[in-house]
């Protein structure tokens, strides 16, 4: 043996890294966007949220409300439909940005303005975005499902919403649901080991 | 570590005779080992493992005007639950002057209630109260709780002010 520097083979080491970072980013899909930090509450439930087509009404914390709906053609769709309903122009600029952004928490009448922003000064509003309307009396987030719905029919309802939400709220976005005849909608809840585990 | 060696000065001191290196071929994997490393961990570190499970729950549709009268259930086949806030379940039976009790979300808590109860009645409903003071988070576990205790029949309605006395009253 010589007296070099000891030299290791790191070729299977190099072939494994790379293969896990292969198949780590083909699986990869990046965590999205959250406008509001949500602790899902836990449940026994073992249903996984299907992949695609669906759209997430976010309930903060703080009693905000958020909608989400995935598929740039939806959104577009979407805005557009809203648009003509709230009598409101949307540049192509506009829609393209509504397309590729995540959640929204604007009502509608200040959504053009925040659309028009630049992206870090959105990421800046975040904490203090308003949410969506969802009082009786002022109902916004019954139109942006009812239009979603339009939009692609196929898309499934999930609620999001954080352990400490209060369930006024809650409730209030249920009627919302039940009100545009959607009965059927998933609880966004988080693993729990099963009765055993309480 | 192999380097690529520099070595090409030595041709002319020798004379001008073309020796083919035997050195090593090797090549100092150290920086690509460092960036797919570097990317396996941003990967790993990115990448939401497992999806969020979902529960589904299906609310009955708003009664119409002229829908005939949904079946009567006797009063006594009926557990009322009501979610308090700090995590407190109350619950009674029967409708007439219910005895109102109190407990919590754990194993021991509501749990035993329902499946003692769902042993004595076959015919139990459950009718599940969320008070305005009650979290997002109760509603979900007392949802939980009706699929371990695999209750079928059960129903979610709006807190009436004779129950919110009944807590006052009860003073638990």
């Amino acid at each position: 043996m010589s007296k070099g520097t000891p030299t290791i083979d790191m070729t299977p080491m190099v072939d494994l890294a790379f293969l896990l970072v292969t198949f780590f980013m083909l699986t990869a899909t990046a965590i999205p966007d959250e406008p509001v930090a949500v602790d899902t509450p836990s449940s026994i439930s073992q249903i996984k949220i299907p992949e695609n087509n669906v759209l997430t009404i976010t309930i903060g914390k703080d009693s905000r409300v958020f909608f989400n709906v995935d598929g740039q053609y939806t959104r577009a769709t979407l805005l557009g439909k809203m648009g003509e309903l709230y009598g409101i122009q949307f540049t192509p600029e506009e829609t393209h940005t509504f397309a590729i952004m995540s959640s929204i928490g604007v009502p509608i009448g200040g959504l053009k303005q925040f659309l028009d922003m630049k992206p870090e000064q959105r990421k800046e509003l975040q904490p203090q975005l308003p949410g969506i309307p969802v009082d009786s009396a002022h109902n916004e987030l019954a139109d942006w499902v009812l239009q979603a719905r339009l939009a692609n029919r196929q898309v499934r309802i999930a609620i999001k919403g954080d352990r400490d939400a209060e369930y006024p709220v809650v409730k209030k976005v249920i009627n919302t649901m039940i009100d545009r005849k959607v009965n059927r909608f998933n609880l966004i809840t988080g693993l729990e080991g099963g009765p055993a585990e309480k | 570590m192999a380097e690529i060696q520099g070595g090409g000065d030595d041709k002319k001191k020798k004379g001008g005779k073309v020796r083919s290196k035997k050195s090593s071929t090797r090549i100092d994997m150290t920086p690509m080992v460092d960036l797919a490393f570097l990317l396996l961990t941003f990967f790993v570190m990115t990448t939401t493992l497992n999806k969020p499970q979902t529960m589904e729950i299906t609310m009955p549709e708003k009664p119409k005007p002229d829908d005939p009268e949904p079946p009567k259930v006797n009063e006594r086949d009926v557990v009322t639950i009501v979610l308090g806030e700090n995590d407190k379940v109350y619950w009674y039976s029967g409708i007439t002057d219910p005895k109102i009790e109190v407990t919590d979300f754990s194993a021991n808590g509501i749990r035993k209630v329902l499946q003692q109860k769902k042993a004595e009645l076959p015919k139990l409903v459950v009718l599940i109260k969320p008070s305005d003071k009650s979290k997002y988070k109760n509603m979900v576990d007392i949802l939980d709780e009706m699929n371990i205790s695999v209750i079928q029949r059960y129903a979610m309605v709006d807190i009436t002010p004779t129950d919110e006395e009944l807590i006052k009253d009860s003073q638990l």
